[in-house]
């Protein structure tokens, strides 16, 4: 494996817990509401994930229960913001802390144990090809799902009936309430979505990224998912596009610590921080781009008149 | 039968302050379950969390000493969140203001004076307050959201404090340990009591009060409540959203600075790599629990400071994870904001008939064309 091959591959792998929690993310806000709640859902699929592939000593299956923890924490979210009315972003604060510290709580006993890690796609001949080989056909199975999940919900968002719900759900709830769809359920979906692929990006983080439980083991990525929706303006292809960007970054400092070049390890270590917000900068400054495609009830309750 | 919400056709006061009270009584009900699922008396250990930090004077100085920075940022959030201005990287602001308020006995330590400490406590709120201003700089300039900056930024901060205090500002005389040299006696703020009680507490009292007093008496306090519940009604009375952000980061980061480096140069005494046991995010919550109200907020700052405590009088008594505070800490905001709902809506069983006529109601509210 070549030098150039083993740089992609770890920036796919810095890469897709990003693109998994953004690309749910994207839905969610497509439909309206904003949940600042990926950072404690995924890092309760993380926990969750990491938990169970430890017990049963499937990766499997710790995929489906990270899967099922993320949804589970973003239907809290729905309770609270769609049923109950409150604050989204106040809201999605609390399933942030609320997140963290239960994960914390269910992990002090993990801290430190041998994970199961998920393998990667082993073709015979395919794999073994020269220079494509290992970055086509042999990453690990949820790299393939990230690619597919952008893909679909690209293809359902423009091409599909659903998608356009979701879409008029996002921009006028009054009208689609009005032409008889269901917006509350519609965004109970779409924020269920949000909580599984916010647990599967958890998954990776714990059984794929680094396979062990470490406390905060999700360092802001949430937070960048977050922006990265905002940075691709609320398009899939822009959205992959910033993520694989932003996975670079990450392994362009971890390299640069590793070379030992004069910068502190600090710096560098703060970099994806830093690129977040001059990324946010940048695509806030070209206005008539955020603007024409932000969904237009983004953040606000639906309250049916009665 | 069905539940539902149906607005109040105001604002219930009772409720405003009831909600609180609810989210803390449900918190700690479900904080019992956990504590009987982890296989652990509840009773007991509810008891240790939330009666015995108040019940010898040793404990209830501690408690006090853990309010202190809570209700100084928790008040500073309130007035933020008042405004509709979401400023949650207080964590962030409090580390750059330690840092800079720790330039004095870092830097100039032979400076020997009452007036060391005096600027000390200035550049921390300075040093709080600029930090403060970068989102407040990017959503006004660049529209930039500035909860995502904020946020951002706390990682930035807390890495610059690591860097300076394993690089430059590492003690020379400390055996490699990453600290730096410890604060001289005039660099530190009064103490009394048993050693712990500082002049920090006080500061956080002084501007609770006089927070409270601005917000209730003064035009600006009264331009912070418009601008945050309508907008356009403060935009026609002249109120500038834009120079709101300023002025709110300004102050919440000023206070949170001043947290910062009264925790360095109180309690802990020289700077090292964590300075704050999430002092500000655990403020986000105690400035809704206090209900956005600078007098509210001091209680509410009270009983999150005896979580921490309780939190470290469970895992010694009956070892339990010291997470459970963060537990706590989370359920309490979220109950909350739960509860709160019950300010602006009640909750009202129907039957089918009611239901049928309701549609019929908005079947005629839509053919009039809808106000909305």
């Amino acid at each position: 494996m070549s030098a150039y091959e083993a740089i992609i591959l770890t920036i796919i792998t810095a890469s897709t817990p990003l693109l998994l929690a953004a690309i749910g993310e994207l839905v969610v806000e497509r439909s309206g509401v904003l949940n600042l709640g990926i950072e404690g859902m995924m890092v309760m699929g993380a926990v969750t994930g990491f938990a169970a592939s430890y017990v049963t000593g499937s990766p499997w299956l710790g995929v489906l229960a990270a899967v099922l923890a993320g949804v589970a924490t973003s239907m809290l979210f729905g309770l609270l913001t769609q049923t109950l009315m409150t604050n989204q972003v106040a809201t999605g604060l609390a399933i942030t802390l609320l997140g963290l510290g239960l994960s914390g709580l269910i992990g002090s006993g993990f801290v430190g144990l041998p994970g199961v890690k998920l393998t990667s796609v082993s073709i015979t001949g395919l794999t073994d090809l020269p220079y494509v080989g290992r970055l086509v056909f042999g990453q690990d199975p949820l790299v393939y799902l990230s690619v597919i999940l952008t893909l679909g919900v690209a293809y359902i968002l423009k091409h599909t009936r659903v998608g356009l719900i979701i879409r008029a759900v996002g921009q006028n709830h009054h009208s689609a309430h009005a032409l008889g769809y269901r917006v509350v359920t519609v965004r109970y979906a779409c924020i269920a979505f949000g909580g599984a692929t916010s647990g599967l990006a958890g998954a990776y983080l714990s059984l794929v990224y680094t396979p062990q439980w470490i406390e905060n083991m999700t360092a802001g990525r949430g937070w960048i998912a977050l922006a990265l929706v905002v940075f691709s303006t609320w398009l899939p292809a822009r959205l992959a596009a910033g993520a694989y960007l932003f996975g670079g970054v990450w392994i362009l400092g971890l390299y640069a610590q590793g070379m030992g070049i004069g910068i502190p390890a600090q710096l560098l270590s703060s970099l994806p921080y830093v690129a977040t917000i001059l990324a946010l900068v940048i695509i806030s400054t070209n206005r008539r781009l955020s603007v024409i495609n932000t969904p237009a009830s983004l953040g606000q309750g639906f309250v049916p008149d009665r | 039968m069905q539940l539902i919400l149906e607005k109040r056709s105001q604002a219930s006061s009772i409720m405003n302050l009831w909600s609180p009270v609810l989210a803390i009584f449900l918190t700690i009900i479900m904080g019992g379950l956990i504590f009987a699922m982890m296989g652990k008396p509840p009773l007991t250990a509810l008891y240790l969390y939330f009666i015995d930090p108040l019940t010898s004077w040793w404990s209830i100085e501690e408690v006090l000493v853990k309010a202190g920075p809570l209700v100084l940022i928790g008040v500073g959030l309130a007035v933020c969140f008042k405004a509709n201005v979401w400023n949650i990287g207080a964590e962030g602001q409090l580390t750059v203001g330690a840092l800079m308020g720790a330039m004095v006995p870092v830097l100039w330590g032979e400076w020997q004076s009452p007036l060391a400490l005096l600027a000390m406590l200035c550049l921390g709120a300075l040093g709080g307050a600029l930090f403060g201003l970068i989102p407040a700089w990017l959503k006004t300039r660049f529209g930039v959201n500035e909860i995502l900056t904020s946020l951002m930024l706390v990682y930035i901060a807390q890495l610059l404090l690591d860097w300076v205090v394993r690089g430059p500002w590492k003690d020379p005389q400390g055996y490699n340990f990453p600290k730096s040299v410890a604060f001289e006696g005039w660099h530190l703020l009064p103490m009394w009591g048993d050693g712990r009680m500082h002049l920090g507490l006080i500061v956080s009292l002084i501007a609770a009060l006089v927070l409270f007093w601005v917000m209730r008496h003064t035009l600006k306090g009264f331009e912070i409540k418009v601008v945050g519940s309508a907008p356009r009604a403060g935009a026609f009375a002249g109120f500038s959203h834009l120079k709101m952000v300023w002025f709110c980061f300004a102050l919440s980061g000023a206070l949170a600075g001043l947290a910062g480096l009264i925790e360095v140069a109180g309690p802990i005494g020289q700077l090292q790599p964590h300075i704050s046991p999430n002092y500000g995010f655990t403020a986000i919550i105690v400035a809704f629990l206090g209900r956005l109200n600078p007098l509210g907020v001091i209680f509410a700052g009270l009983l999150l400071a005896v979580s921490y405590i309780g939190g470290e009088g469970v895992q010694i008594e009956l070892g339990i994870s010291d997470k459970t505070t963060q537990v706590f800490q989370g359920m309490l905001l979220f109950f909350i904001l739960m509860c709160d709902t019950l300010i602006l809506y009640r909750l009202k069983w129907i039957g089918r008939q009611v239901n049928q006529g309701s549609q019929v109601n908005q079947a005629r509210k839509l053919s009039e064309g809808g106000a909305s």
